[in-house]
């Protein structure tokens, strides 16, 4: 596992459902496919209204135009980040277009643990809500041994949770390995 | 100490005496679902993590029932229809209902119990949120993504995390003009889209157990749209005449003991319930529909796994029989079975068909649909800056196609009472005449 995550942010509100982060007219192309998967990049957070799209200004683009990589790769969220759908697209699709970390103040559970699971990148909860506090733009590191967040932009400093009881799965890649290097699974 | 029906049905899947909230447990899986959005993702996880030649966990555990972009031109949507009957044949799987054939079921969730699928007892995965539907059935039911479901294809088990449970208990009697679904919107209204994360909604009381099979699974449907792990409800008499009629295989049913403990308890009086709207864009953006009369519709949509069903559309019959619609109004039944039961049903000597066609509303195939907007050709898709008032199950922005349109939640009583008027109606009159 990485021990240090360095990008700049993407900052979204509350209740961000998995409907905004991929359309369902998306979820018709491989997610195996090296070329076609890249669609999934492309239309990242597309769903999501423009006022809310990079807050605080809003009408921030994810990625631009026909790119699969957005130039940003942590996402800032605020409550109930990922609620809706089970579509693993969704974290798969944040992956795809280059994010590394979300950092929100809640999760629903299926898209935690598809996450989580999937090994696409780590869910960070953040001990004081950030959505107000991070621009869209700002240069972040995430410090994972220490368990801290700095602003580069602001120069500013914050503590984020533990990530508890997953940590074993996340530091192993996903469920898979999790399972082999416990011995439920045999090694591949 | 004693435990709710999901902790004795997590507990007896894990070869544990008892759990208690918070434990992290494998469990042995009954059943893994999947569909054409999810199943071809799972496939290639399957394959990579357990071999090109290698075989799922047990054939008989797994099905595989497409419904949500059937009826397409979509290219890459019929493609992912095409690996479904690839991975089948290679698998020789058993339980699989063929876009395009007599088998074709339609939307996942009413097929798994109209197919006999949903026991009490059991644990059921699924690759999508609404598989909390089959909780109602007195099983373990719940929504994953498609590695966990890679993982069960595999392996036969999955890890879970005990969840808290809360109760809503309902006493008296509903109104006649309230249905499962005004009481879902109700909850969800009051604790919020996140007031069940993480936890188990276990739903009880005479109200409740008074409901039909079809209005339970409306309950356990929407426990997602809380945040909720799993719906459930205890089996009784009403379930076991429903599984009876559609499998020999066992079952167990389970009972929550008096002294379980629960994070949250609350006790509602089902007499004063009231027809309810979600607003957009969240299905807990709570109003009562007799505050929203003034909202003017473009149309209307009755179907999806949660109010698609033949309760549902029996309910919407009612209203419209003999009337004319005044918006664009869509009926979508969910699986064949309820499709052919609209062609056989009757209210007055008119089939629920002809009383749909008769009012001037259009009738699509059994499927998904509009209810996730889909690919634009899609039927009863959302366009522009529409209004809707829709029998489904989420309303956030764009969730029934355009970005701009604005989606209603509401009852069938409701959504056809608005049909009638072209506003949000107050379904009560209509009802009670």
């Amino acid at each position: 596992m990485k021990k240090i995550i360095e990008g700049l942010a993407y900052v979204l509100g509350n209740d961000v459902d998995t409907d905004q982060i991929i359309p369902a007219e998306h979820l018709v192309y491989s997610l195996s496919d090296p070329e076609e998967k890249k669609n999934y990049g492309k239309f990242a957070l597309t769903g999501v209204p423009g006022e809310q799209a990079g807050l605080p200004d809003g009408n921030v683009s994810f990625t631009e135009g026909d790119n699969f990589e957005s130039k940003y790769s942590i996402i800032i969220g605020g409550k109930n980040f990922g609620c809706g759908s089970s579509r693993e697209h969704a974290p798969a699709c944040m992956e795809i277009a280059g994010v590394r970390a979300v950092i929100a103040q809640s999760y629903a559970r299926i898209f935690y643990r598809n996450s989580v699971d999937g090994g696409f990148f780590i869910p960070f909860e953040c001990i004081t809500r950030l959505v107000e506090e991070i621009k869209t733009g700002d240069d972040l590191k995430i410090d994972l041994v220490a368990n801290t967040l700095a602003n580069k932009t602001q120069n500013k400093m914050y503590d984020l949770k533990s990530l508890g009881e997953v940590i074993d799965i996340i530091e192993a890649g996903n469920i898979f390995e999790y399972a082999r290097k416990t011995g439920m699974i045999a090694s591949s | 100490m004693g435990m709710t029906i999901t902790e004795k049905i997590l507990a007896a899947h894990s070869g544990k005496d008892s759990v208690v909230p918070g434990d992290n447990i494998w469990v042995d899986v009954d059943v893994l679902m999947t569909h054409d959005v999810c199943g071809p993702g799972t496939f290639a996880i399957f394959k990579k993590q357990f071999g090109e030649n290698a075989k799922v966990w047990d054939r008989d555990k797994v099905v595989i029932i497409p419904d949500h972009f059937i009826f397409t031109e979509d290219t890459h949507a019929n493609r992912n229809i095409d690996i479904l009957r690839q991975f089948v044949k290679e698998q020789d799987l058993p339980h699989y209902y063929d876009v395009g054939t007599d088998n074709y079921k339609g939307v996942c969730h009413l097929a798994l119990a109209q197919e006999g699928f949903n026991r009490p007892g059991e644990i059921l995965f699924g690759t999508d949120s609404h598989t909390s539907t089959s909780g109602a059935f007195g099983m373990f039911s719940t929504g994953i993504g498609n590695t966990d479901a890679a993982f069960i294809l595999g392996t036969g088990k999955i890890w879970v995390k005990v969840p808290e449970s809360m109760c809503f208990e309902f006493t008296g009697k509903f109104p006649d003009h309230v249905m499962a679904k005004d009481v879902i919107l109700n909850v969800i209204g009051d604790i919020g889209v996140d007031g069940a994360t993480y936890r188990s909604m276990e739903w009880r009381g005479d109200a409740v157990m008074s409901l039909s099979m079809e209005e339970r699974m409306t309950l356990c449907n929407m426990a997602i749209e809380a945040g909720g792990k799993n719906g459930i409800i205890e089996a009784d008499e009403v379930t076991t005449d429903y599984v009876r009629q559609r499998t020999d295989r066992p079952y167990k049913i389970y009972h929550s003991d008096e002294d379980a403990k629960y994070f949250f308890k609350k006790t509602y009086n089902a007499s004063e319930m009231e027809s309810i709207v979600a607003k957009p864009h969240s299905p807990d953006n709570k109003a009562k529909v007799s505050e929203c009369e003034d909202v003017k519709l473009d149309r209307a949509y009755i179907g999806s796994c949660t109010g698609g069903k033949l309760t549902d559309f029996m309910a919407a019959a009612k209203l419209l029989k003999g009337k004319k619609v005044q918006i664009d109004t869509f009926i979508v039944p969910a699986t064949r079975e309820v499709e052919e039961d609209l062609h056989k049903e009757k209210i007055g000597g008119e089939t629920l068909v002809d009383i749909f066609k008769n009012a001037g509303a259009y009738l699509g195939d059994p499927s998904c649909a509009a209810c996730l907007g889909g690919p634009k050709d899609t039927f009863g898709r959302a366009k522009d800056n529409q209004v809707v008032i829709s029998t489904t199950n989420r309303n956030f922005p764009g969730r029934m196609g355009s970005k701009q349109s604005h989606v209603y939640l509401a009852s069938p009583y409701t959504a056809a009472a608005s049909a009638l008027t072209g506003h949000i109606t107050n379904p009560a009159e209509f009802v009670n005449n």
